[in-house]
């Protein structure tokens, strides 16, 4: 029960600093490029944060998703431009389609597993950048859409700064965060991690694994499409390499920076990220080789990323005064009937004493 | 309860199962013996819709479950606790059952479950807020009853329990095998480990290479010349 409680208890401090920092940024912030980098950091965050759905909760290597943000985000600059729709109304239309569209092809690569599924995906990403890149009389081809505007006003709120922008960002920042805690600590979150864990059981638990993936890549996708729509209508000017498989990488790279399958990784590895491009900038295009280089050693030495990581320290921790307290035996209700009715002796009892 | 009908099954051009037909009466344990490759996990995955027979009907009280998804198999009331991978290794003891109790809508009866579940198995509670890949492999047995046993299943297919235990603890599972059974739950038990599957089994089918070659009685089985020969050593 403590530990429930410990654990929760981290969580709190977590949204807290959170909240405060996130607040305070553009306050205390120097000077206004460090304002920009967190903006477009967070923007990225919330499509990360529907990569780590379909990748680190449903363990599904999708490599479309920068396709689905450059989706989101022509299908509301668009909308923008030549419909003149209001920003709140091209957002969840950019969302909703951009969906759509996942589910369409989700029905297609589901089909198909493991290198098959990551090929598959590559591919779509791949059609998807080169329709917007070829479709020169929607899209503007590789000149790009410009002059996107800005998001419309709610009531007397404006967004023509750059702090009433970040804040705009931030704020579906949270929401996104609120939506993936919630969806991790639910049945929905447990289902996918079985999915990931093994199909094969959770199909004979009567987990629909079809469905399940649908499900996530529908919600990945949703999250992806606002974080485009947020993105032109931030930045103001669509380029086809917003949809590369370059940026796809780099989602992953967060990603994995962070720590998959976590509620915090994609925030915390974008944001590292971030600083390290930012702290890069003279390295100019060897910056993906470090970059590269990092994914190496990321993948085989810190496989649970900094979040994923942090939780294996805190384990260890605990684990660590918990054995102290109890002499050695591991603690927790009933831990010291080890004459129950199964008497199997198990590791954390075992006679044999290492070290 | 259960009945499978001139089930044929195909791995593509392998046909693994040869015309099988069986039954399964409500409160009985049924035992499937045979050796490696006889077609047992096939006929397991078979019933739970995993595979599908090419020929051939699976009845479950007189419904064909030939087409019915894995999932409405399920609801239907058949568990399996597959051979191999157990247990959800990445998540915890305590995932690992709720997600035992996926389709149920019963939250109170689930509750009741869990305790029960724990009642058998205490080591589980014992170890809640592990990772079930860190069980030992008997732990990830009981862990894989315990989280079938949640689903509430009428009938619970076993895919060699035994495998990989020691025999104390085969002894031990088995006579939980029981327990469970005389709760009122249907067993259809696969097994290489004849012996222990004969001693608390009701009936029992031989498995031969995908056919069935003997069946009757569990004990007289136990007793024949031909099952002492080739599963009980003589
Ligand atoms: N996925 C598969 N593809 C092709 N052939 C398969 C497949 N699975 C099983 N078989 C074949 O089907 C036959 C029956 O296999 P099955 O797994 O049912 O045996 P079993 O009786 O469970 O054996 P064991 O006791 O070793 O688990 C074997 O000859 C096996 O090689
Ligand atoms: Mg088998």
């Amino acid at each position: 029960m403590l530990s429930f409680l410990k654990e929760h208890k981290f969580k709190f401090i977590g949204y807290g600093l959170l909240l405060i920092i996130g607040i305070i940024f553009p306050i205390v912030s120097p000077n206004r490029y460090y304002l920009t980098v967190a903006t477009l950091g967070f923007i990225y965050a919330i499509a990360v944060y529907g990569l780590n759905l379909i990748v680190g909760y449903l363990g599904q290597l999708s490599l479309a998703q920068a396709g689905f943000f450059g989706l989101g985000a022509y299908t509301s600059g668009l909308l923008m431009l030549k419909l003149d729709l209001n920003f709140w109304l091209a957002l969840p239309l950019a969302a909703i389609i951009t969906t759509i569209l996942a589910v369409l092809v989700g029905l297609i690569s589901f089909r198909t597993k493991g290198h098959y599924f990551v090929i598959l995906t590559l591919c779509i990403g791949v059609i998807i950048n080169l329709v917007i890149e070829k479709w020169d009389s929607l899209t503007g081809g590789v000149r790009g859409l410009i002059g996107i505007p800005l998001p419309n006003p709610i009531g007397p709120l404006e967004f023509k700064t750059l702090e009433s922008q970040y804040y705009l960002v931030f704020v579906f920042l949270l929401i996104t965060i609120y939506v993936m805690n919630r969806i991790s600590s639910s049945l929905l979150g447990r289902t996918f991690r079985s999915i990931r864990n093994s199909e094969d059981l959770a199909s004979t638990l009567g987990i629909n694994v079809m469905y399940n993936k649908l499900l996530g890549f529908a919600i990945a996708a949703f999250f992806t499409g606002i974080a485009g729509a947020l993105y032109a209508s931030y930045i103001r000017f669509l380029g086809p390499e917003i949809s590369t498989h370059h940026l796809t990488f780099e989602f992953l790279l967060f990603l994995l920076i962070g720590g998959q399958a976590t509620v915090a990784g994609p925030l915390v590895g974008t944001l590292i990220a971030s600083v390290i491009t930012e702290s890069l900038q003279f390295a100019q295009e060897y910056r993906m080789v470090i970059f590269g280089l990092m994914l190496i050693l990321i993948v085989r030495f810190f496989p649970g990323g900094a979040v994923g990581e942090a939780r294996k320290l805190k384990v260890k921790v605990t684990d660590f005064y918990n054995r102290r307290k109890a002499g050695n035996y591991p603690s927790g209700p009933g831990a010291g009937s080890s004459k129950g009715k199964l008497g199997v002796p198990s590791k954390g009892e075992s006679h044999v004493t290492k070290n | 309860m259960l009945v499978l009908e001139d089930v044929n099954v195909y791995y593509g051009a392998i046909h693994a199962l040869k015309g099988i037909s069986l039954t399964v009466n409500e409160g009985e344990i049924v035992t499937l013996i045979g050796s490696n490759g006889a077609g047992k996990s096939t006929s397991l995955k078979t019933i739970s819709g995993l595979l599908r027979p090419k020929q051939g009907e699976v009845k479950l009280n007189g419904e064909v479950l030939n087409t019915v998804p894995p999932q409405k198999i399920v609801e239907r009331g058949i568990a399996q606790i597959p051979e191999g991978r157990r247990v959800f290794s990445q998540m915890t003891v305590m995932e690992n059952l709720e997600l035992g109790a996926f389709l149920r809508k019963d939250k109170d009866e689930v509750k009741k479950d869990l305790e029960y579940v724990f009642d058998l198995f205490p080591r589980l509670q014992e170890r809640r807020s592990q990772l079930a890949g860190t069980l030992s492999g008997g732990e990830q047995q009981m862990l894989a009853m315990g989280r079938a046993l949640m689903t509430k299943p009428k009938l619970l297919l076993l895919d060699e329990p035994s495998m990989g235990l020691a025999p104390i603890l085969v002894k031990q599972i088995f006579s939980i095998i029981e327990t469970i059974n005389s709760g009122g739950t249907t067993i259809l038990l696969v097994e290489q480990n004849a012996h222990v599957a004969l001693s608390i089994a009701h009936r029992a089918y031989v498995l031969e290479t995908g056919r069935i070659v003997l069946s009757g009685d569990a004990k007289e089985l136990s007793e024949s010349p031909e099952v002492r020969k080739a599963y009980l050593g003589g």
